[in-house]
C-alpha cells in the first residue's frame, strides 16, 4: 500500500513541479522546454514502478520497468543481433529499395501530365490499405530470411513515398519556371535545379512516414516465419515463454530504433531543406 | 471528373502487369501438375524444370499458358480468380456462415469503429486539454509526436494475448488496439487545427468580451473542422490496420487477418486474397464515407473549395 502511496504523491509533486516550470518566468527556455516532458516521462516510469510492487502486480501481466531494464543490461548481444536482422537487414535494405523505386517512379510518371494524374488518387488510395497484410503471402513467396521482410517493406513505405515525392514535383510555380526557361533549361537541368529541391520538403515527409512503416513491416512479417533471430521472432517467441520483460526489452529497443531513425530523417532534412520556411 | 480516364489507365497497367506476372509465378506448379495428369511437359523431370525460368517454361509450354489462369492452388491467383472467390464468399454465401467475408469482415469492423470512437473522443479531449493548458502542452505534447515514431502497430498481438490471458476478450482488446492507433493524428491534427485561428480573429472575439467557452464554440472549434477531418481519414485506416495486424498472428478465428491466415496455413492462397482485398476495399469504404461527411460538412459550413 505504501507503494501506491507513494507513488500518487510522486504523481502530484511531479505535476506540481512541472506546472511550476511550465507557467513560470522561463518557461520559453530550452532547458525548461525539455524539462518538462522529461519530467513527465520519468514520473509514469517510476509511477508504473511503483504501482507494480505495490499493487503486485503478476510479471506475465505487466513486468516492471527495473525488470525490464535488467533484461536490457542482461540480453545486450542478443538484443543486439535481433536489431541487426530486423532494423539493418529487412527494415534499412527494404527502406532503401522502396523509397528508390518510388522515387524513380515518381520523376517518371512526372514527365506526362496524364500519369500523373492517374498516379496521384491510386498511389494515396493504396497508402491507406492494410499492404501489412501481404507479409503472409511474401514471406510465402521468398522465404523466411531478411529478404521477404526487406520485400514487406518496401511494399509499405513505397506508396506514401511515391505519391509525395509526385506532388512535390508539381510545386513549382509558373514563374519559377519561366525563369529556368529564360536561362534555356531543359528538361534535366530544370528538374536537378529548380524541381527536385523544391519538392524536398514533400520527399522527406514521405521518407519520415516510411520511417515507422519500415520498422513495424520487419517485425510484423517476421511473425509469419524467421530466422531464429529478429526482433518480430524475439518477442513472440518470448510471449511464449512468458518472458514479458524481454518483451518489453525489445519494445524498448523498437521504440529507440524507430526514433533514431526518424530523427534521423529530420535531421538529413534540416541539412537538405535549410531555405524552406519550416526549418528556418 | 477529368482524371477518371487517367485513374483507369494506372489501374488497367496495374491489372495488366498482374496478369502476365501470372504465368511465370505459376508455370512451374502447373507444371508439375500437368506432368501428373499425363500430358507432355519439356523438360521432362521437375528438377530439370526448376533450372528453367518460369518465363522461358511458358515459351517451351505454350499450351500450359492458360492453366496457369485457372490453377488450383497458384501462388499468384489471377485477378479473375481473387474476384470469383470474393464474389463467392460475399454475396453468394449467407450472411450467417463460417465462410462469409461478409460475417468476417463484420468481426473485423465492429472492434475498428468501436475503438475509433473511443480514440477519436479521448484525441479530441486531450487535444482541448492541450490547447488550453500549457502543462498538457509542454508535458503531453512531445511525447504524443515521439509515439508517432514508435511501431507500436507491430507489438498489437501481444496486447491481445495479455488482454486474453487475464479475461479479457472479444471485442474489447482489439478496440484498445484501434483506439490508441487513431488516438494519436487525432490529437496531433486537433491541436493544429484548434490553434488554426489567427491572432486577429482572436483578438476580435477579445473585443466582443467573448468568454474562453464563447470562443472555444464559436471560433476554434468549427475553424479546426478541416483539420479533424483529415485526422479522422488517417486515424479510421489506422484503426482498421492495427485491429487486422492484431488478428493477424494470435490464433484469432474469426476476420480479415485470420482468413488471410488461415488460408495462408492451409494452402488455400484464394482465401488470403479475397481476405485481403475485402479488407482494401473496405479500408477505401471508410476513408471514401469520411471524404464525403467531409465535403458536405465542410461545403455547409462554407468552407468547402470544391
Amino acid at each position: 500500500m505504501i507503494y501506491v502511496m507513494l507513488g500518487l504523491i510522486l504523481w502530484i509533486l511531479g505535476w506540481w513541479v512541472n506546472v511550476r516550470l511550465a507557467n513560470g518566468a522561463s518557461s520559453e527556455s530550452t532547458l525548461v522546454k525539455v524539462a518538462v516532458p522529461a519530467i513527465f516521462g520519468l514520473v509514469i516510469v517510476v509511477v508504473w514502478e511503483l504501482m507494480v510492487r505495490g499493487f503486485e502486480v503478476n510479471p506475465v501481466i505487466l513486468p516492471a520497468p527495473s525488470a525490464v531494464l535488467e533484461r536490457l543490461g542482461q540480453e545486450g548481444p542478443t538484443l543486439w543481433a535481433d536489431f541487426r536482422q530486423t532494423v539493418l537487414k529487412g527494415a534499412l535494405s527494404g527502406y532503401i529499395v522502396g523509397a528508390l523505386a518510388a522515387f524513380i517512379v515518381a520523376v517518371i510518371a512526372d514527365r506526362s501530365d496524364f500519369l500523373t494524374r492517374g498516379i496521384l488518387p491510386v498511389g494515396s488510395f493504396m497508402a491507406a490499405l492494410p499492404i501489412v497484410g501481404t507479409a503472409p503471402i511474401l514471406v510465402k513467396w521468398l522465404g523466411s530470411d531478411w529478404e521477404s521482410k526487406a520485400a514487406v517493406v518496401a511494399v509499405m513505405v513505397f506508396f506514401p513515398i511515391l505519391v509525395n515525392t509526385v506532388a512535390g514535383l508539381k510545386d513549382t510555380n509558373t514563374m519559377q519556371r519561366d525563369l529556368m526557361r529564360t536561362y534555356a533549361a531543359g528538361y534535366w537541368p530544370t528538374l536537378f535545379k529548380l524541381r527536385l529541391p523544391a519538392a524536398m520538403p514533400f520527399i522527406f515527409n514521405g521518407l519520415k512516414i516510411g520511417t515507422t512503416l519500415a520498422l513495424i513491416g520487419a517485425i510484423v512479417a517476421e511473425f509469419f516465419g524467421s530466422p531464429t533471430v529478429g526482433m518480430g521472432f524475439r518477442i513472440s517467441t518470448s510471449f511464449g515463454q512468458l518472458a514479458l520483460d524481454m518483451v518489453w526489452a525489445e519494445i524498448v529497443v523498437a521504440a529507440l530504433a524507430g526514433s533514431a531513425f526518424y530523427g534521423m530523417m529530420t535531421l538529413i532534412e534540416k541539412r537538405v531543406t535549410f531555405w524552406h520556411p519550416s526549418q528556418r | 471528373m477529368k482524371s477518371v480516364v487517367p485513374v483507369l489507365t494506372v489501374i488497367a497497367a496495374i491489372l495488366g502487369f498482374w496478369l502476365l506476372a501470372v504465368v511465370p509465378m505459376n508455370m512451374h506448379l502447373v507444371a508439375d501438375q500437368a506432368q501428373r495428369d499425363g500430358m507432355l511437359v519439356e523438360p521432362d523431370t521437375p528438377t530439370a524444370r526448376q533450372e528453367v525460368g518460369g518465363i522461358g517454361l511458358a515459351i517451351r509450354n505454350p499450351d500450359l499458358i492458360l492453366l496457369t489462369y485457372g490453377f488450383k492452388r497458384p501462388r499468384l491467383p489471377s485477378p479473375q480468380q481473387v474476384a470469383g472467390e470474393m464474389y463467392d464468399t460475399i454475396f453468394a454465401k449467407k450472411v450467417t456462415s463460417k465462410r462469409s467475408l461478409v460475417y468476417h469482415g463484420w468481426v473485423t469492423l465492429a472492434p475498428t469503429l468501436l475503438g475509433f470512437a473511443i480514440g477519436t473522443g479521448l484525441g479530441i479531449l486531450l487535444a482541448v486539454g492541450i490547447v488550453y493548458s500549457r502543462v498538457m502542452d509542454r508535458s503531453v505534447m512531445p511525447w504524443a509526436i515521439v509515439s508517432q515514431t514508435i511501431p507500436i502497430l507491430a507489438l498489437a498481438p501481444m496486447v491481445i494475448v495479455v488482454l486474453g490471458s487475464i479475461g479479457i476478450q472479444g471485442l474489447f482488446p482489439k478496440s484498445l488496439i484501434a483506439a490508441y492507433l487513431s488516438f494519436f493524428p487525432v490529437v496531433v491534427g486537433m491541436v493544429k487545427g484548434l490553434r488554426s485561428p489567427s491572432a486577429m480573429q482572436l483578438d476580435l472575439l477579445r473585443t466582443y468580451n467573448a468568454s474562453d467557452t464563447q470562443s472555444f464554440w464559436a471560433l476554434r472549434l468549427p475553424a479546426s473542422a478541416p483539420y479533424l477531418f483529415a485526422s479522422l481519414k488517417i486515424g479510421i485506416s489506422a484503426s482498421l490496420i492495427g485491429t487486422i495486424v492484431a488478428e493477424l498472428p494470435t490464433g484469432a478465428r474469426a476476420g480479415f487477418g485470420a482468413r488471410m491466415l488461415v488460408g495462408d496455413q492451409y494452402g488455400q492462397p484464394l482465401v488470403s486474397w479475397a481476405a485481403l482485398f475485402a479488407a482494401a476495399l473496405t479500408a477505401a469504404a471508410l476513408v471514401g464515407l469520411f471524404s464525403v461527411i467531409e465535403r458536405a460538412t465542410l461545403r455547409r459550413m462554407g468552407m468547402g473549395a470544391a
